[in-house]
């Protein structure tokens, strides 16, 4: 299910502004990898890429390969559709589909791959549901608008909007950052268990966030406003956090700056 | 914004910071800028409903001797002699028409609006937004008679060879029966009311269309969501509510519109056999009330145009509340 995703050297642009310079990674398969940074450090930006979701901002494009397993990204012949169906995003607000129910929410993404039978969509939204614990909250009103729950539940369900159509990586882009702490505590508990199938990606301000749920931290930088952001350094998470390779990193960590 | 049936798909939405929208009210300090202008707001909402209210109360009051006198079916007869001592007058070829016409007008400005809003806001590259945006709008600002001057000189000999060809292939059909009659025929009436009306819902359209948030749109291209998947999942459920309002608005118009129709229509001689096909001709309610306007000249005549402007004011009026009903029975959905 999970696949790795190897980046070399990419940079991303929009229109002739340059982002984010020369980043070269490896994701994991089936773990945490958290991206911390200031602000404007082109973390989201460069997350954006990993499902090509940067192309629906215009001038968004970027130079360099992504590898998904054996599979490039950015070849001429990959369809950005395919590439977002392979790998899923969450986002900063949660966005249910304020028109949809509950329901029809997690069940979209299966429509849109043509899924019809009422059977199989039943079964895999009440999985999805359970895997973004939070079919027992729900489990009766799953007609209702999905826009009536409260945040923390709203963005479980996009979670399992996310997961419905079988991911192999789950992108989130500062998933708690609108919720208060007890959301929080849920997402992060569904992380932890979403890893042991999905290889996750998460962008968060929050540097204790990334110590909780993170196996791999990746830590972002720019040399100033105007500059693009870059990758300082990537390596396990309890490693950043105790004994980081570079001075940038321990200033930030320690809250020197940031 | 606002919108025929009052609603629009932004009145639900919640503020920037979350919070619903403020209830009427709830926010007024007694002060006096708040009570000038709270009580400016409330005085020109009173006016307008007492404004409806007396076009109401008017045109009740001087139909009703009319209806009285009358010695026809108001509501199923073909008649239409209002004068003399024994008046005979009903209203269902006018009600027929103008339903027709405008129902017509509907079919082809809704879907054609809708896409030209759809591309304009999705799909045309952004130095084209504006200009084509305001070229539509343009339409709109074409004086009506201009509208009829053209469908009368330019575009009825245009049409003429396409109602031949319907009424030969389609001929079995009732309602593209033919009837000998060409020029003002309900279809014809009907595409040039479309072209009238397309601006108005192609504008709203727009206007919603452009409000859909960027985190729904966002929501489905993340899942996988082709442009037109995105539109049909995102944009177009946001814009539900906006252009139900812009069809009535543009459907009140069509039903109401005067002079391009007096000017097109292929009025019925007195006697004519009824048929079903939309290549007939016939007067609306509004033409037939124009074309005669020299004729008010004794309250009984009068009152009979008055009853039949009264049914036009009742059919618009049930339209809106029909869209207003199809809107609140999604309402929890479009938060």
């Amino acid at each position: 299910m999970a696949k790795r995703i190897d980046v070399n050297d990419l940079n991303v642009y929009y229109g002739s502004f340059k982002a984010v310079e020369g980043v070269s990674m490896t994701v994991e398969p089936r773990s945490v990898t958290a991206f911390i940074g200031p602000s404007g450090c082109g973390k989201s930006t460069f997350l954006r890429t990993l499902n090509r979701m940067h192309e629906v901002i215009p001038g968004g494009r970027v130079e360099g390969k992504v590898m998904l397993d054996d599979q490039d990204l950015y070849a001429p012949s990959m369809d950005p559709v395919t590439v977002r169906r392979t790998i899923g995003m969450v986002f900063q607000r949660p966005n249910p589909f304020p028109t949809m129910s509950i329901y029809d929410n997690v069940a979209a993404g299966l429509r849109l791959n043509g899924v019809k039978n009422k059977k199989t969509l039943d079964g895999i939204v009440e999985s999805s549901l359970k895997g973004a614990n939070l079919w027992t909250e729900v489990k009766d009103r799953l007609n209702k608008p999905g826009a009536g729950l409260s945040g923390g539940q709203q963005q479980r369900l996009c979670i399992a909007r996310a997961i419905a159509v079988q991911p192999q990586v789950l992108l989130m882009d500062e998933p708690c950052s609108a919720l208060d702490p007890i959301s929080t505590l849920a997402i992060e508990d569904l992380i932890n268990e979403l890893k042991s199938e999905f290889t996750i990606v998460i962008v968060t301000h929050n540097m204790q966030q990334a110590a909780r749920v993170s196996d791999r931290t990746a830590f972002f930088n720019l040399k100033a406003t105007g500059e693009p952001g870059r990758l300082i350094e990537i390596d396990d998470t309890t490693r950043i956090f105790n004994n980081p390779s570079e001075q940038a990193t321990e200033d930030y960590i320690s809250g020197r700056f940031g | 914004m606002s919108s025929v049936t009052g609603v629009s798909a932004t009145d639900e939405l919640p503020g920037p910071d979350g919070r619903p929208p403020l209830s009427a009210d709830a926010a007024s300090t007694g002060r006096v800028g708040d009570r000038i202008f709270g009580g400016a707001a409330t005085l020109s909402g009173v006016v307008v409903i007492v404004l409806v209210s007396l076009i109401a109360v008017f045109l009740i009051v001087q139909a009703i001797p009319a209806l009285a006198d009358n010695s026809a079916n108001f509501f199923t007869s073909r008649e239409w002699a209002p004068g003399g001592e024994e008046p005979r007058f009903g209203i269902l070829e006018f009600l027929w028409t103008t339903v027709t016409a405008s129902t017509l007008a509907m079919l082809i400005s809704v879907p054609v609006g809708v896409g030209v809003a759809l591309f304009i806001t999705q799909y045309a590259p952004a130095w084209m937004r504006r200009p084509a945006a305001a070229l539509v709008d343009l339409l709109a600002a074409v004086p009506s008679i201009v509208y009829g001057l053209w469908g009368l000189i330019t575009f009825s000999p245009f049409f003429k060879p396409v109602q031949g060809f319907m009424e030969d292939r389609l001929g079995w059909f009732p309602l593209f029966s033919p009837t000998g009659i060409s020029g003002g025929t309900i279809f014809f009436i009907g595409i040039v009311l479309a072209i009238m009306v397309l601006p108005i819902v192609t504008a709203l359209s727009r206007e919603v269309f452009d409000q859909t948030p960027l985190a729904h749109k966002e929501g489905a291209l993340a899942l996988g969501a082709t442009k037109w998947e995105m539109i049909r999942t995102a944009v177009l459920p946001f814009g539900r509510p906006g252009v139900i309002s812009a069809s009535m608005l543009a459907l009140g118009r069509a039903l109401g519109e005067t002079i391009a129709v007096t000017f097109l229509v292929s009025a019925l001689a007195d006697g004519s056999p009824w048929t079903w096909s939309l290549f007939n001709g016939g007067e609306t309610f509004a033409s037939k009330i124009a074309n005669n306007a020299a004729e008010f000249s004794n309250p009984s005549k009068t009152g009979a145009y008055i009853a039949a402007g009264l049914v036009l004011f009742v059919l618009t009026f049930i339209v809106n509340s029909i869209a207003r009903v199809v809107i609140e029975r999604r309402k929890a959905f479009t938060e």
